[in-house]
């Protein structure tokens, strides 16, 4: 690997090696919407790295997010990088070649700033991949002044801990302003020739911004974790995540790529956060508050983005779209505006009613009909009150009806398997839900109808009320998963399982503390890759790594954590309080639920913590109740483990908009 | 509506850069975005799932240039030709070059049937000299059979190279390969069979043969 390649020489490198590989079009660049500035001219150069595939890396929202936003500045430029398909990789490193960017071919190792996004955890051994392909220094201990600055993000960084020796810093919450503030503190640090160290603390100043070097993690001697110390000034004893306080407008020049990728489509973000409050889900737990695009935003964002792209697929995004307050006017609207199109308009995550019927029977129009999606996520009232998505069956079957009675033939039913407290009768009974449902489409349109069953196994979350709970075991899973396979055959029916080692892989890195990182750098060197690619998935380098470090798997997933054993998370803070989610917790084991948030705030956590933001942003911007109370400054005592620390002045950014705790929440 | 309401023109255009690794079901997508995007009313297919009118003249070996390509498409209605072509010049995607665009008459049969054969240059650092060239090219015209394996079957490529010639100025390689559907000649293949390592060649289809015109228009 030479990372001093020149991009002439790499583009040279390339043309030779290109015509030998799968999808080629993965590696020029050069598609239409890429952002290409004049390297010397920009003082501060981004990279954006997906560590998988270009065909996902190119379908993935955030990182379209975070390309057009710096891109925006004159003072930045960002550009792309993926992970090279294992044919790619083997030729880069046959020729010598370090990984590149796509726009300009400059070696990663010759940018300032490496945001890397990590929305899931099967990402990490690809993570490490990545930054030996570029001749980075994986453990940021190693890395010096002229070396990349490595930032990572996304929902996975919930819990850091386990990739916390590779990063130099990691993003909490949401990039959209922050981003541009490390931007900031890099092109400082480069700058003043400083070590190390003073880039860390100065990161460490920005609300949302994690830097694992100065803290230090101990462990008892049973391996449960004591606690983890703050070791520098700079350093907030709990990081709050970051959030900002409207959406932005959402990016409508999306890079048009050359070749088929995951989703070939423009993707419209119309709410974020949710407020339904499922107890598995971890992305309805971090991303609150609710915040949603008004209707006029989203058609003009879409209209835009077609002109852009010239797209024939538009998808409307979020949790859960039924939520959103407008959805019928935004559907009309979507409707009026680009019928006759010929376009294939998608509005996913839908509640189990027949108003969801109505609205994509309108959204669709005279359009091809695939398949409807639904996911009652279990298939008993008790389990589902257990989880807190509470529907009945009855209105299951009910929307079912309508479904078919619209034009659908087959609805797919996602389910999940090793809920808390589920017993063989609860899998049984997606079985028995399945043919319910199958037999209530043979009764509305006859044999055409089809039922397929995606059948996922539960995994705990950082930041939910199911944190504690242990997982099942690969056992377990397996016996549930032959019932169902044995059960769910025959005519109409068809089922989706995920292979259950891959499930102890997630399930291992998701709660894992920093002794995880042992294990993924072993695992990365016995050739772990791709991990979440069955054909590249390898348990045997897993669990050699596991007994390499020392360390017992079943530890981080077959343990019932005791509610006050401190988390190796517990210092990323959400906003969603530990008291709520142990509440919640409680709850469940009682099977008793909670209603929809819009309807009464539970106090979870997000208004104390974000009063201020939310005082100077009241109305709609937000689905949580407005903040009266007067303005008053919190005393130091109660500032501890709040945001503490004066952020660096960034053009329009709001140093007085800090999160902070204990001040009183009116209720509209 | 009747299908004779709609208009079809003719495009030739050039694929240049990155679009060389764009295969041809991925090229139809580009074709669909491209009049997409130039707010040209490109006509569907009626039914059950429309399908746009785009019809590409004869599929390109992913990793070649070309020049002197050709689709036909129709549009709901007339629109200048002149118009036509301005508007996808500024849609088009990097490597999409528009060289003309002409209105041509809807009865006129379907594309891939008027394709007789298409015309590579092909050039490379690693030919041989200019005398080793001749004779390997006179061995392989000479040669009645030339069987050779692609995707697990056996074919003939002889009777599939019409032409062949080594311009030893330009060391570029000249070939006519016969392109009509179900049997086109690849360079790649004609490479092999000259015992030549095609990795690092770089094939460019300057132009495609049809039965009731002459070449495809002549880049300017």
């Amino acid at each position: 690997m030479s990372p001093s390649m020149s991009p002439a020489e790499i583009e040279r490198a390339l043309e030779r090696i290109l015509p030998a590989v799968q999808k080629p079009g993965r590696y020029t660049g050069g598609e239409l919407n890429q952002v290409v500035k004049d390297w010397q001219a920009v003082p501060t150069r981004v990279a954006l790295a997906f560590p998988d595939v270009y065909d996902l890396g190119m379908s993935n929202l955030g990182l379209a997010v975070l390309y057009d936003i710096l891109n925006q500045r004159p003072d930045v430029v960002a550009e792309r990088v993926f992970s090279p398909w294992p044919d790619m990789e083997a030729a880069l490193r046959q020729a010598g070649i370090p990984l590149y960017s796509l726009e300009t071919k400059h070696a990663l190792r010759q940018f300032d700033l490496i945001g890397i996004s990590l929305p899931y955890e099967t990402l990490y051994t690809n993570t490490l991949n990545l930054l030996d392909l570029a001749g980075i220094p994986l453990r940021t201990a190693e890395r010096g002044i002229d070396d990349p600055v490595l930032l990572g993000g996304g929902h996975a960084t919930y819990n850091p801990e386990p990739m916390a020796e590779f990063f130099d810093a990691f993003a909490i919450g949401e990039g959209e302003e922050l981003m541009l503030e490390v931007v900031e503190v890099v092109r400082r640090w480069r700058a003043s020739g400083q070590p190390r160290t003073d880039l860390h603390r100065a990161l460490a100043r920005i609300w949302g911004v994690y830097v694992p070097a100065l803290y230090q993690a101990v462990h008892a001697a049973d391996g449960t974790l004591e606690r983890v110390e703050a070791l520098a000034p700079e350093a907030p004893t709990r990081v709050t995540k970051r959030i900002v306080a409207h959406l932005p407008p959402p990016p409508t020049r999306f890079v048009v790529p050359y070749i088929d990728v995951t989703h070939n489509r423009v993707a419209v973000e119309i709410m974020r956060g949710c407020t339904r409050g499922c107890r598995f889900c971890q992305a309805g737990m971090i991303t609150r508050p609710v915040r949603e695009r008004s209707v006029e935003a989203i058609v003009d964002a879409i209209d835009e983005a077609l002109r852009h792209t010239g797209y024939e697929e538009v998808a409307l995004l979020s949790l859960s779209s039924s939520d959103y307050d407008e959805v019928l006017p935004l559907v009309r609207a979507v409707r009026h505006r680009f019928a006759g199109r010929h376009l294939n308009l998608s509005l996913p995550s839908l509640r189990i009613e027949s108003f969801s019927v109505e609205l994509m029977d309108l959204l669709q129009g005279e359009s091809h009909r695939s398949g409807f999606t639904l996911a009652p996520e279990a298939a008993t009232e008790r389990m589902r009150e257990i989880i807190n998505k509470p529907v009945s069956t009855a209105q299951v079957l009910e929307t079912a009806r309508q479904i078919y009675a619209h034009g659908w033939h087959t609805i797919k039913l996602y389910f999940m398997i090793g809920h808390p407290q589920e017993t063989l009768e609860d899998v049984q009974a997606i079985v028995d839900l399945c043919r319910s449902v199958l037999a209530v489409g043979r009764e509305v349109i006859g044999p055409r109808a089809k039922v397929t069953a995606g059948v996922s196994t539960f995994v705990p979350k950082p930041h939910t009320p199911f944190q504690w709970v242990p997982c099942d075991t690969v056992e377990q899973i397996r016996a549930k998963q032959t019932l169902l396979k044995q059960a769910l055959r025959g005519p109409g029916l068809k089922l989706n399982w995920n292979n259950p080692e891959e499930t102890m892989l997630e399930a291992w890195l998701s709660r894992g503390d920093r002794r995880m990182g042992q294990v993924i750098y072993r695992a990365w060197r016995n050739g772990a890759r791709f991990d979440a690619w069955q054909e590249h998935f390898r348990m045997d380098a897993w669990q050699a790594a596991f007994a390499e470090a020392g360390l017992d798997p079943a530890f981080y997933t077959h343990r019932e954590r005791p509610i006050d054993e401190p988390l190796p998370w517990d210092h990323i803070d959400a906003a969603v309080r530990k008291e709520f989610l142990t509440e919640d917790y409680l709850w469940s084991q009682r099977g008793q639920t909670r209603v929809d948030c819009r309807e009464r705030c539970f106090a979870c956590g997000i208004l104390p913590r974000f009063a201020d933001l939310r005082r100077l942003n009241p109305g709609d911007v937000w689905e949580c109740p407005e903040v009266r109370s007067p303005k008053r400054i919190p005393e130091p005592s109660q500032m501890a483990g709040a945001w503490r620390v004066e952020a660096v002045a960034v053009d329009g950014g709001h140093p007085a908009l800090r999160p902070t705790e204990g001040l009183s929440v009116s209720r509209s | 509506m009747a299908a004779a309401a709609l208009a079809r023109y003719r495009i030739t255009f050039g694929k240049t850069q990155a679009m060389r690794f764009t295969g041809h079901l991925d090229l139809h997508r580009t074709w669909e975005r491209t009049f997409r995007r130039a707010g040209l009313p490109l006509a569907y297919s009626e039914g059950f799932n429309p399908h746009p009118k785009i019809n590409i003249g004869a599929a390109l070996p992913l990793g070649c240039l070309s020049r002197g390509d050709l689709i036909d498409a129709w549009l709901e209605h007339g629109v200048e030709s002149h118009e036509v072509a301005a508007s996808l010049r500024r849609a088009a995607p990097p490597g999409i070059e528009i060289e003309a665009v002409t209105l041509i008459p809807p009865a006129e049969p379907v594309l891939q049937g008027q394709i007789e054969a298409s015309v590579y240059q092909v050039t490379s650092d690693d030919f041989p000299a200019a005398a080793e060239m001749s004779r390997r090219i006179e061995a392989l015209m000479a040669a009645e059979h030339l069987p050779r394996v692609r995707r697990g079957k056996i074919y003939d490529l002889r009777p599939l190279v019409e032409a062949l010639e080594y311009d030893s100025d330009g060391a570029m390689l000249r070939m006519r390969l016969t392109a009509r559907q179900g049997a086109a000649g690849r360079p790649e293949e004609v490479l092999h069979a000259l015992g030549l390592n095609s990795a690092e060649a770089l094939a460019v289809r300057t132009g495609l043969v049809l039965a009731t015109r002459n070449e495809s228009p002549a880049p300017a």
